[in-house]
């Protein structure tokens, strides 16, 4: 069990609390939590990744065990801690947009 | 008695505006998807409880949303737009070809006749087109590949189709526009398409009659009478009576011809109404004095219309899409403002109230006669 924990405007568009779990079947890398959240909650398709080249959005970051994994590549297996469900999978809106 | 329902789009939300056919007192809804940008909301014609919605955030892209209850509940749809085949470039700012890359849903146009079937005009400019109900999205193609794509480049608000004119006399007929390169028509059904800019002259182009490259701001067209086409260029107001074939100009006495939208009187053909904006620059009304300017002769004599609109001190904008009619026997006339409010008037422009105040800044508003 993998436990995911998503940004205000993700659990609206989910119907979900903030927290989330999910189950991976292989290892447990930002490519396979992805796969296995957007399966579970479909609403959340294109809203993280783009939906053609599969590239995390600008202004979404990853982080786990208080590192920032955005820039790691997607089939880099997760911590540890992250695939035993010690620890949270953050999905994070970046601090961005302020403008409007 | 007849009832009007206007749906709201602004920079942190959706909003849905009802009141009675006296149109004095109004019930407010919203937001939905507070804090989402909703650049559009538009119903069916052929289905009043059947509403679709383009909900888009800088963090999570693009979102659709349907209603089939009138706007009380929403359902997220299919938000997979991807364009047909090798995109191909346009024109950047510099000049440069440049990728197209899907950016947002400026626009939605549901079918005169079918619920499901619903048009949408993207940023970068491309038309896509549902037939069940906005799960799935095809692009029509033939308007990106019909020759002159490469030669399109962005406005300042980004390259997007803001405009879908459907042909309610003829159902192969179809108008676009996108900014920055002109308006458009096809003639079957979408599958091909050919640039309808000959009369437009736009000082900014190197060649300003130039056959494509326009920064059409917005395109209005009367129900009763598809071949009179109406538009709000970046500078100048134009008419066409000829479905676009050629266009002549009909600015006449406006006080400033850039604008943003236009839109035509629901019974009277020749009364159309724009609100004068003071510069591509200044993005406010000239004087500080927001006014609406009405046509009753299709053009060139215009007269100001402020009866209940603030004249003093007022530096809103009203943006392309943010303009709209009912069609209930005295014709009323809605719009929104960057500032947040929605004016109404009940008497074709006569005079005004705001029907909403105090809203997140307005992208779009439609209306709705419900019987």
């Amino acid at each position: 069990m993998i436990r995911v924990v998503l940004p205000a405007h993700l659990r609206t568009l989910a119907r979900s609390g903030s927290e989330v779990t999910i189950e991976v079947s292989g290892q447990a890398t930002q490519r396979s939590v992805l796969n296995a959240l957007e399966a579970q909650y479909p609403a959340l398709l294109g809203t993280i990744r783009d939906h053609v080249t599969g590239q995390r959005r600008p202004f979404v970051r990853f982080f786990a065990c208080a590192e920032d994994l955005s820039h790691e590549s997607p089939d880099t297996p997760l911590p540890e801690a992250v695939a035993t469900g010690k620890e949270p999978f953050l999905i994070v809106g970046a601090i961005a947009g302020g403008s409007r | 008695m007849s009832s009007v329902r206007v749906l709201v789009g602004t920079r942190k939300g959706a909003f849905v505006l009802e009141s009675d056919g006296k149109r004095s007192k109004w019930n407010i809804s919203g937001p939905h998807f507070g804090g989402w940008e909703l650049y559009h909301v538009k119903a069916s014609p052929a289905d009043p409880n059947r509403l679709y919605a383009s909900q888009s955030s800088g963090w999570f892209g693009q979102m659709m949303q349907r209603s089939n209850d009138g706007g009380k509940t929403w359902e997220t749809v299919g938000n997979k737009f991807v364009y047909d085949g090798v995109p191909g470039t346009h024109q950047w700012y510099d000049g440069k070809p440049h990728p197209w890359e899907f950016k947002r849903v400026w626009h939605l146009e549901p079918s005169l006749t079918d619920p499901d079937t619903v048009y949408a005009g993207v940023e970068d400019a491309a038309l896509f087109r549902s037939t069940d109900a906005g799960q799935t999205w095809t692009e029509l193609a033939g308007l990106r590949g019909h020759g002159t794509g490469a030669q399109w480049q962005p406005g300042a608000g980004g390259m997007c189709l803001h405009t879908i004119l459907l042909d309610p006399s003829n159902p192969q007929r179809m108008f676009i526009a996108i900014s920055a390169a002109g308006a458009f028509r096809t003639d079957d059904g979408g599958a091909t398409w050919q640039p309808i800019n000959r009369g437009l002259n736009s000082a900014m182009l190197p060649n300003p009659t130039a056959e494509v490259g326009h920064c059409v701001h917005r395109i209005a067209m009367s129900r009763a009478r598809p071949n009179v086409l109406f538009m709000q260029k970046h500078w100048d107001v134009m008419r066409s009576d000829n479905a676009g074939d050629s266009w002549h100009e009909i600015s006449g006495n406006l006080p400033t011809d850039f604008g943003f939208p236009i839109d035509v009187h629901a019974h009277e053909p020749e009364t159309i109404y724009v609100v004068p904006i003071k510069s591509d620059s200044e993005h406010y009304p000239p004087d500080g004095k927001l006014r609406v300017y009405r046509s009753r002769t299709g053009g060139n004599e215009w007269e100001p219309l402020t009866k209940g609109l603030p004249q003093s001190d007022c530096y809103v904008n009203v943006l392309r899409d943010a303009m709209a009619v009912d069609s209930l026997e005295s014709c009323g006339v809605y719009f929104g403002t960057t500032g947040g409010q929605v004016y109404a008037s009940a008497d074709a422009g006569d005079s005004w109230a705001p029907i909403a105040r105090d809203l997140p800044a307005v992208l779009s508003v439609e209306v709705q006669t419900l019987p």
